[in-house]
């Protein structure tokens, strides 16, 4: 990293990139609010089919007293998985001193935050008795592994805001200091007020990186127990498909599969939307998608494990499930997944031109919708098969098939997720500035110099 | 009228009706006659002259009492699988007093075969009970609970609709209410009956608990007093005694089970099950189900 000299030159660069990362924050176009219109929209359907779940009772959903849980969990489970990538770049990647990670982390946390908060909202609204979420605290069991989750997921919801806020304050008071033209007065208000009287010396950047460090070592082992947790409400059931003890560790990793693909997705939404091709460059794509190399990798051998061995002994109930997988009414969403989702990805992916922003990002695509299905193959196909036969039910408790209220919420969910996303890059910087600005070798106390239309 | 309704039992004249279970007013005959509706279902006229009021614990005494158990016992239930033909008097009795619609199950007669080679057989599955119950370890809110006489209850009160402990139970033992529970309007402002898991909560669970309430006023579940056919066994273990619900006869536990070759399902799982069957050997109907 070389040093800036000039004066000059360090505030031009400076201005450039402050105006270049304010790009989100002032951009006021057409598509921005069509997007947040479509957005709202869509996220206000399904809270009202919610409403409409929360009067009639879960019973407008497809499930049944067999597969009692559906896409909710489902949902649950992917939100959870997603938002784990937060502890993989803006955690371990950067504690390895991975410089190329830094400008990503900051999308890594929104996304984080987002899913997080999302996991948090869809499991309320799978409970029947929404109304009694309070029970949990009076009357909490430490024993179920729902308080555990409870908890891990609320502190990791807290760790990641703080993750995602604290080197978010030398850019407050950055934007606080030198407004970047277009940017309305209230925005300009928040930033002075969440800036905390920021002045940007020394003692004060030695202890926000004091903090982070303290965050990103806490935030480990934290993200790996939400979804160790998570998936222990499955392995501690005694339900063939489910019981099985490699499940912490498979869930953890498919995590950062599914969350590493949903960041490239981001970066190159924000590289082509902010025109930020300088600060997304081609060789972040070659690195994420090497990193996305990695994670399937390993995720390819968790499954291969998960099934291949159980598949070799067909323990009588593991073997009705593991048929409908593999050869029954489930195989072809299994084998898309296995074969689309996870083997081709890594073919592609190895081959240099499939790392370049546009391929890497379809490819991408594909991962996370694959992800989604992944979830939906670890919760339904073992609930439709429990060790007793299903009779005297309706043929609806038989075979598990959502509703359309029950598709309206899970879009409700992502389109909330999306918008949690979509406010915090309105909102904040999508790629921490003043970290940024030292990368480029720019000396942080030109950071705290007032610009010349604040100082009139 | 709806509290005198609410708060007058038929006790001693409805014969089968509980104490503990609210009765409710459906029809006044006239001055000195009433129709009331016993906690089994059924209607029954008795002279207002002889009605007083049941002692119906509030819903905390209620709560604290059904989580307390009857000291002292340990009940279980064997089950002769010889002897089930279908009838499923069973599972209507059971219907009818925890208020179930017709999809819910406490106790479900199954068409079980082992292999293609066995016989077909029924088997009726109640809640088995468990003495170390998967389902009570996962619940969140201690809304489900083992209790010293070994029964598995719930307090729909508390329950928060997580559905948890369907997913932790082996045996699919247990329903969720997904609507309205049936007749929700009939029972509305009847007090709770942690007993009997009545009235139904939607968006709660529910399952069978040995017609717990029952158990208190001395009766045999519902389903054991109404089988025909002589199926199924109850009593407390440590009394060593069991009773047949058809026949009424009392035998030693431990003989039966041991004579009758006894066994528990799916033991391997290691969830104690309280719920004992007999094999279906030497049966005495011959099977009409589906599989064959």
């Amino acid at each position: 990293m070389h040093k800036i000299e000039s004066p000059e030159e360090s505030r031009k660069l400076l201005d450039k990139i402050v105006s270049d990362l304010s790009q989100s924050m002032t951009k006021k176009d057409e598509l921005t609010r069509f997007w947040f219109f479509i957005l709202i929209c869509f996220a206000a359907v399904g809270l009202w089919g919610w409403i409409i779940q929360v009067k009639n009772g879960l019973g407008v959903t497809g499930m049944g007293d067999y597969v009692s849980w559906g896409l909710y969990v489902a949902n649950f489970v992917f939100f959870v998985a997603v938002s784990l990538v937060g502890l993989l770049i803006s955690s371990v990647l950067q504690l390895l001193k991975i410089s190329w990670a830094k400008p990503v982390s900051r999308a890594a946390e929104q996304i984080a935050i987002a899913a997080v908060a999302l996991a948090g909202i869809i499991i309320v609204m799978d409970m029947g008795r929404p109304d009694r979420l309070l029970n949990v605290v009076f009357h909490g069991r430490f024993a179920s592994p729902i308080v555990w989750d409870l908890t891990v997921v609320s502190t990791y919801l807290a760790i990641s805001v703080l993750l995602f806020y604290i080197p978010l304050i030398p850019d407050l008071a950055l934007l606080r200091d030198r407004p970047a033209p277009g940017l309305p007065g209230w925005k300009l208000k928040l930033y002075k007020v969440l800036a905390l009287g920021w002045k940007g010396n020394e003692k004060q950047y030695k202890t926000v990186a004091h903090a982070l460090r303290v965050l990103m070592v806490l935030i480990i082992p934290i993200g790996l127990s939400i979804h160790t947790v998570t998936s222990w409400l499955f392995a501690a059931t005694l339900r063939p498909g489910w019981d099985s003890t490699i499940f912490g560790p498979y869930f953890v990793v498919g995590a950062f599969v599914a969350g590493t693909a949903a960041v490239v997705i981001l970066m190159y939404v924000y590289r082509l939307r902010y025109g930020l091709k300088d600060y997304y460059q081609d060789v972040h794509f070659d690195n994420m998608g090497k990193l996305l190399v990695l994670v399937c990798l390993v995720y390819l051998y968790f499954n291969v494990n998960e099934f291949l061995v159980p598949v070799y002994k067909m323990k009588l109930a593991d073997g009705v499930h593991l048929s409908t997988l593999f050869s029954g009414g489930y195989a072809f969403l299994f084998w898309f997944v296995q074969i689309v989702g996870l083997v081709l990805p890594v073919i592609l992916i190895v081959m240099k031109p499939f790392r370049k922003p546009l391929p890497l990002t379809l490819i991408s695509v594909v991962i996370l919708v694959s992800a989604w299905f992944k979830r939906y193959l670890i919760v339904i196909p073992t609930m439709e098969h429990p060790f007793l036969p299903v009779q005297n039910v309706p043929d609806s408790f038989k075979h598990y098939q959502p509703t359309s209220t029950e598709i309206m919420i899970m879009l409700f969910s992502f389109f909330a997720t999306l918008l949690i996303i979509s406010i915090l890059a309105k909102l904040f910087p999508v790629i921490t500035i003043w970290e940024y600005a030292e990368e480029k070798g720019i000396d942080l106390k030109y950071l705290s110099e007032k610009s010349e239309s604040s100082k009139s | 009228m709806k509290t005198l309704g609410a708060t007058v039992g038929a006790a001693g004249l409805a014969g089968g009706s509980s104490l503990l279970s609210a009765c409710n007013r459906v029809e006044q005959v006239n001055g000195d006659k009433i129709t009331l509706l016993t906690s089994s279902g059924e209607l029954v006229v008795v002279d207002r002259s002889q009605l007083k009021p049941a002692e119906i614990p509030s819903l905390t005494e209620n709560q604290k009492r059904g989580r307390e158990g009857l000291p002292g016992r340990s009940w279980v239930m064997v089950i002769d699988l010889s002897r089930c033909r279908n009838a499923r008097e069973c599972m209507r009795a059971c219907q009818k007093h925890h208020q179930l619609r017709p999809e819910q199950h406490h106790i479900n007669v199954l068409q079980m075969q082992d292999t293609e080679e066995t016989a077909p057989y029924y088997m009726p599955k109640p809640c088995l009970h468990c003495d170390n119950p998967p389902c009570t370890k996962v619940c969140p809110v201690n809304a489900t609970f083992k209790r010293e006489d070994g029964i598995v209850l719930i307090d729909n009160e508390r329950c928060i609709g997580c559905r948890f402990c369907i997913a932790a139970c082996p045996y699919s033992a247990r329903v969720f209410n997904w609507f309205e529970p049936i007749d929700a309007d009939k029972y509305e402002g009847v007090t709770y009956n942690i007993e009997a898991n009545v009235p139904q909560k939607k968006g709660t669970i529910s399952k069978c608990l040995f017609s717990a309430d029952r158990l208190r006023d001395g009766k045999l579940p519902s389903c054991v007093s109404a089988c025909p056919n002589g199926v199924y066994w109850f009593g407390d273990r440590n009394e060593d005694a069991v009773t047949n619900g058809t026949t009424k006869e009392t035998v030693s536990f431990s003989e039966l089970v041991e004579k009758g070759a006894a066994y528990t399902l799916m033991k391997e799982l290691g969830t104690k099950p309280r719920v004992y069957y007999l094999p279906p050997k030497d049966r005495a109907f011959p099977f009409e189900g589906d599989i064959s």
